[in-house]
């Protein structure tokens, strides 16, 4: 609505808000990628520096458990100290069998690890294709794929695992590969999931059909620019389910049908603390404590890594 | 909405018949003698490997036995286990005692969960949140079972303040303890989905002009960031009843409980294979129910999604 | 200073006392690296009745400072100095629940994105009726109707019933706007109300929303980037560049006469502002080469004479999936013929639902035709095969609306740019970074740029990298869709100078597809104008502004904001 009244012109001195030239490049800061950005992020958070100071950790006692014991875990095992308190060179005491935990500890970290490392690359190899196909190519492809990761999904893990370890084949041959196996047939839908849903979110970007209209093929765009620009939440979802999958080895090997009892791992060993759980907890407590904090390093790191990695969090 | 639940529906049967397909495929059409496969190292009786071969029909062509098998799964056919009882009996006795204990623990993830989430998501940043926020990162990380003996011991054995072990005298009261640990890892994950809600919903465009009308912060809260926070948290809520009902198997053997995962265990164990595919038959059928369900009240709470394709 | 003090100062008749006034308000806002002032020395001032805009670009602190009016700063804000009087009160740390007191029935508000503004799993009524409770005004579902039905809501009471998602942008703008004067406030905030509308929707909405407010006496506080949009609107424009007023005063004085170079550089960069200069030129029998951009009077004289483009018959229907294996056609491209001349802007102009950015995509070769013929340099584009085809991509060229998605973000500015001639095998290593050195150079951008990823560059910026960017196969013809758009006036000015330049001395050809005829004036040769699908009037740019022929085209032009006003001719 207009008025008739009469108003005032006013006009700032120019001196108080200089004119810049329009659109000025800065050129004084060192340029940054995303990843770099991320890196930068993630170095001053107390969470993962702490997270990753674990898996370090981690990793060398699984690669050399010779440097953090002497004791053998599994042979000179004497009944004579079954349950038996901590003594000299045996801090965390004996297990009902009467073997050193301290050491079954270190020694089980091999195969826990080992389980978590080669079910996430399998779970990877095949969650990103199928996913990264479903979700670039749509149509048919998508919903063959998609109902075939229903298919799995529907089934929750122990139940499959269930079923899976119940085969001949698997309980004749059982062992860190049966469980990879496992975990791989059932967890391989999630990271599909995840990684269609991202790559669809990308798809469609305009860089994509610059790219298409530059001559770049389908499948080349896929590759180098749909999956790069995916990567952030594939990265996240890997790094959990490292910690997952952990758990899920041991709470097999604790309903009896992960690996066999004859290798060393946390599972097993918390498995057969179950009958002297009440005369002496520290059979149960101190494996199960050291499962808990490797898991809860992968949770933590992949939470530092989402933070990071939020797209939200990106300036501009 | 009708076309909506049709479609959902023409979803979920190929999802059931594929699932269900994969574990009668895996018992029964791989390589060796199904009825030895089921018994493992236990050699059953003659009698009743003929029972099974009749209950499978195993001398029809594959296709032919699947579908049979899916008509004795609905009709509740479900054969016997060796030692002659019925299945279907022993289902009906136990399925009850872990329905109870996954609504339970449904029931305290959802209202701790919902709760701890709220406070944390309007408080953003403050001590609470992040308090609250490397917790549940703990509480993920720890395995059921640990959990599971740890407050057995704790709280059962040493405190005295709930019984160790439920047994064959299933109340709700007795069912607490379990159903905490059952629902431990899922409440840190509705505690963590709430909060994010929260958190987005709060910068949302409609609340800030929810705002600028003239609501209280209490009002705007209520109608606008819970309503539409609660929506993904539900929808989580609903769908983890049937991983609750199947993951029931590691506290059901821990707590002693008598329900459909100690059932399960124990024909594990025994390798009792018939009641194995049964078990887990009906477990996904109720795990793909309660996704259907899921997706219903999803489209009831969220408009926009009835009418996207 | 208390508020007793201000209503002495203001004593007098309420018509005579501002119903707002700011005086030197300063904004800052807590980030990563500290405290970051967004506003200083704001002030201005609102008569009772009264409708004053805010002009600026993004990042001017326009928004902010209306905002602050309403107390409804984001949690890191804050306001530092300075007053905000309302009809004499100090509001600008007022308790929270005076600013309730006040929200909604004395200080209502219009938000910008009528998508995102309304809660999508409520019903528009009950989002109409919450306000009206809240403000302790009678809330039966007649008045939920009747409020609707002012904001010219057709069908209201059968309208309050549904969800924002059966809405049309239009319709959820204006159901906000119902719920912005439902109480009937004293002062409207309206920040960008329509810029997210198309713009003959843009057009009904603002005249409705003026012939509101001048019926309730609502004074008005208008925040727009367009600055022909606030002359036409307001009484008084307010110009804000980083953080600060930089010159207030009566809209057409502002305009004729502006004195700060900031709103100089703007009055001259408007595109609305210039088309209506050109076209006020006109009427005057002015010659108008030196209004156009620099280069466009000059690619006049080469003979245009061939046909680089010929679109014959173009038609593409959509299948769209209705549910159970069924299927309905859509058709987004109806028999769609022209031709482009090289050397030449052709511009394509529709609202969204158009086509226009269908017929882009098939003249690209990324879509395939339903029907009909793309010819391109003589030879029909859907014949080629696959080595056809990636030769003729060397040849035409897209550049993209949005400077944030066009730019792989993991890719730094050299890739980018020398991706095209890696994957047409150009060149050696020394060869292609010396031609990528050469492009930025002809987009004006510093060669240090190179090593920069594109979410350090601004939107104007990473505009200019795309353009490096389909320059690098020396292209003869590009489509620009929506290619400035997104950017802010200046920085439209400038990128748009660019594309000129270029032309004139590239001899390039482009295919501009737009929904601003403002910018059409400025640029193009020829027009064709789209309607759902249909070409429904084309030829050469003067012709379609001076005398268009349809009523749909004369509805667009008409729809420019500043149509109405009366700017000389002459440049300063």
């Amino acid at each position: 609505m207009k008025t008739n009244r009469e108003f005032e012109h006013f006009v700032a001195p120019v001196e108080e808000t200089p004119l810049l030239a329009t659109d000025a490049v800065k050129v004084d800061d060192a340029p940054l990628s995303l990843w770099a950005d991320a890196w930068r992020k993630l170095r001053r958070r107390p969470l993962f520096i702490i997270s990753a100071v674990m898996i370090a950790l981690i990793i060398v006692v699984a690669v050399f458990p010779g440097l953090f014991t002497q004791v053998a875990p599994d042979n000179g095992c004497e009944l004579a100290n079954s349950n038996g308190a901590p003594t000299e060179g045996h801090p965390l005491g004996f297990t009902f069998q009467g073997c050193d935990i301290y050491s079954r500890i270190i020694h089980g970290t091999q195969a826990s690890l080992m389980v978590g490392v080669f079910s996430v690359i399998s779970v990877l190899i095949i969650g990103v294709t199928l996913g990264a196909l479903a979700g670039f190519f749509g149509g048919w492809v998508d919903t063959v794929i998609a109902r075939l990761g229903d298919i799995f999904f529907a089934l929750p893990i122990v139940l499959g695992a269930l079923v899976l370890t119940q085969l001949p084949l698997m309980r004749e041959n059982r062992g860190v590969w049966t469980v990879v196996l496992v975990l791989v047939v059932l967890g391989w839908p999630q990271m599909a999931r995840i990684t269609r849903g991202a790559v669809i979110e990308v798809r469609n970007a305009d860089f994509v059909t610059a790219a298409r209209s530059l001559g770049v093929s389908r499948i080349g765009s896929l590759v180098s620019h749909v999956l790069p620009n995916a990567l952030a939440p594939i990265i996240v979802l890997a790094t959990m389910e490292l910690g997952v999958f952990i758990v899920a080895e041991a709470t097999l090997s604790f309903l009896g049908i992960g690996m066999p009892g004859s290798v060393m791992s946390w599972g097993n060993d918390i498995s057969a603390a179950q009958s002297s759980i009440r005369t002496n907890p520290a059979v149960l407590l101190y494996p199960a404590t050291a499962l808990s904090i490797t898991v809860l390093s992968f949770i933590m790191l992949g939470d530092a890594l989402r933070d990071a990695l939020d797209p939200k969090s990106r300036q501009r | 909405m009708i076309q909506f639940i049709l479609r959902r529906l023409l979803q979920v049967i190929p999802v059931f018949l594929g699932t269900t397909l994969l574990v009668y495929f895996m018992v029964f059409a791989l390589p060796g003698d199904p009825i030895r496969a089921l018994f493992g190292d236990r050699p059953p009786s003659e009698a009743v490997i003929a029972q099974l071969r009749q209950q499978y029909n195993l001398d029809q062509p594959f296709w032919v036995q699947y579908g049979l098998f899916l008509k004795n799964l609905f009709t509740f056919n479900l054969g016997v286990d060796f030692t002659g009882q019925p299945i279907a009996a022993t289902l009906a006795r136990v399925f009850p005692v872990t329905a109870m204990l996954a609504i339970e623990a449904l029931i305290i993830q959802g209202v701790f969960g919902i709760a701890f989430g709220l406070v944390a998501g309007l408080r953003k940043g403050g001590i609470f949140d992040s308090t609250v926020l490397v917790l549940s990162l703990v509480v993920i990380a720890i395995p059921t079972f640990v959990l599971g003996f740890a407050l057995q011991l704790l709280i059962g054995v040493q405190l005295g303040w709930a019984k160790p072990t439920v047994g064959s005298n299933v109340t709700w009261g007795s069912l607490i303890l379990p159903a905490v640990v059952l629902g431990m890892v899922s409440f840190a994950y509705v505690l963590r989905l709430t909060r994010a809600s929260v958190i987005e919903n709060m910068n949302a465009d409609y609340v800030r002009t929810a705002t600028a009308k003239g609501l209280a912060r209490r009002q705007v809260v209520t109608t606008h960031v819970l309503r539409n926070s609660l929506i993904p948290v539900i929808t989580y809520l609903g769908a983890s009843l049937g991983g609750l009902m199947g993951g029931a198997i590691v506290t059901e053997a821990i707590f002693n409980v008598p329900g459909v995962g100690q059932k399960l265990y124990q024909a594990i164990l025994r390798s009792e294979g018939p009641t194995v595919v049964a078990i887990v038959s009906v477990l996904v059928l109720v795990f793909v129910l309660a996704n259907l369900l899921v997706d219903l009240l999803y489209a009831w709470l969220d408009p926009r999604i009835r009418y996207e394709n | 200073m208390t508020t007793s003090d201000v209503t002495i100062q203001e004593a007098g008749t309420t018509a005579d006392r501002p119903l707002l006034e700011i005086r030197d308000l300063a904004i800052s806002f807590k980030t990563g690296s500290g405290e970051v002032q967004a506003v200083r020395n704001a002030h201005l001032t609102i008569m009772p009745g009264e409708t004053v805009a805010i002009v600026g670009e993004s990042g001017s602190g326009k928004s902010t400072t209306a905002l602050a009016a309403i107390g409804l700063l984001p949690g890191n804000g804050r306001i530092a100095g300075g007053q905000i009087l309302l009809d004499g009160e100090d509001i600008s740390h007022a308790s929270e629940k005076r600013m309730i007191e006040l929200r909604g029935n004395t200080i209502g508000m219009v938000p910008q994105d009528p998508m995102s503004n309304l809660n999508p799993v409520w019903k528009i009524g009950d989002q109409v009726k919450e306000t009206l409770k809240a403000n302790g005004r009678p809330s039966g579902p007649d008045d939920v109707a009747k409020v609707l039905a002012q904001a010219g809501l057709p069908d209201a009471a059968r309208r309050a019933k549904q969800y924002p998602h059966e809405f049309s942008g239009g319709m959820r703008q204006r159901a906000l706007i119902a719920i912005g004067l439902s109480c009937q406030p004293r002062l409207l905030i309206a920040d960008e109300p329509t810029s997210a509308l198309d713009v003959t929707v843009q057009r009904q909405i603002l005249d409705h929303l003026e012939k509101m407010t001048s019926e309730l006496g609502t004074s008005v506080l208008l925040i727009t980037h367009d600055l022909g949009l606030a002359a036409e609107r307001a009484d008084k424009v307010v110009v804000m560049y980083r953080g600060n007023v930089v010159e207030a005063g009566p809209s057409l004085e502002l305009l004729q006469n502006p004195q700060h170079p900031y709103t100089q550089r703007l009055v001259a960069s408007a595109p609305s502002l210039a088309s209506r200069r050109i076209q006020v030129a006109k009427e005057l029998g002015v010659t108008t080469n030196e209004l156009l951009a620099p280069a466009e009077a000059a690619v006049v004289a080469p003979a245009q004479t061939e046909d680089v483009l010929q679109i014959q018959n173009l038609s593409k229907v959509f299948k769209l999936r209705s549910g159970f294996g069924k299927s309905t056609d859509f058709t987004a491209v109806d028999d769609v013929s022209f031709n482009v001349k090289r050397g030449t802007t052709t511009a394509i102009v529709g609202e969204s639902g158009s086509g226009k950015s269908t017929v882009a995509q098939m003249v690209l070769n990324l879509l395939e035709p339903t029907s009909g013929k793309i010819v391109f340099d003589g030879v029909d584009t859907s014949a080629l095969n696959t080595k056809e085809i990636f030769a003729f991509r060397r040849r035409v060229q897209p550049i993209f609306q949005d400077p944030y998605g066009s730019l792989d973000p993991m890719y730094n500015i050299y890739r980018t740019i020398e991706e095209p001639l890696r994957v047409h095998k150009i060149g050696d290593k020394a060869s292609r970074e010396k031609k990528v050195r050469e492009l930025l150079d002809q987009v004006s951008l510093p060669q240090s740029t190179m090593q920069r990823y594109p979410n350090e560059l601004s939107g104007g910026q990473r505009q200019r990298v795309a353009i490096a960017r389909a320059l690098a196969l020396d292209p003869e013809v590009i489509i620009c869709d929506e290619a400035v758009s997104a950017l802010d006036v200046l920085v439209q000015a400038q990128v748009l100078n660019l594309l000129a330049e270029l032309q004139s001395r590239l001899g390039l050809t482009y295919l501009f597809i737009t929904h601003d005829l403002a910018v059409v004036r400025q640029i193009a040769d020829h027009v064709c104008v789209m309607e759902k699908g249909k070409l429904v009037e084309t030829g050469s740019t003067d012709d379609v502004f001076d005398a268009p022929q349809r009523d749909y085209t004369k509805a667009l032009l008409n729809a420019i904001p500043g149509a109405r006003l009366m700017l000389p001719p002459e440049v300063a």
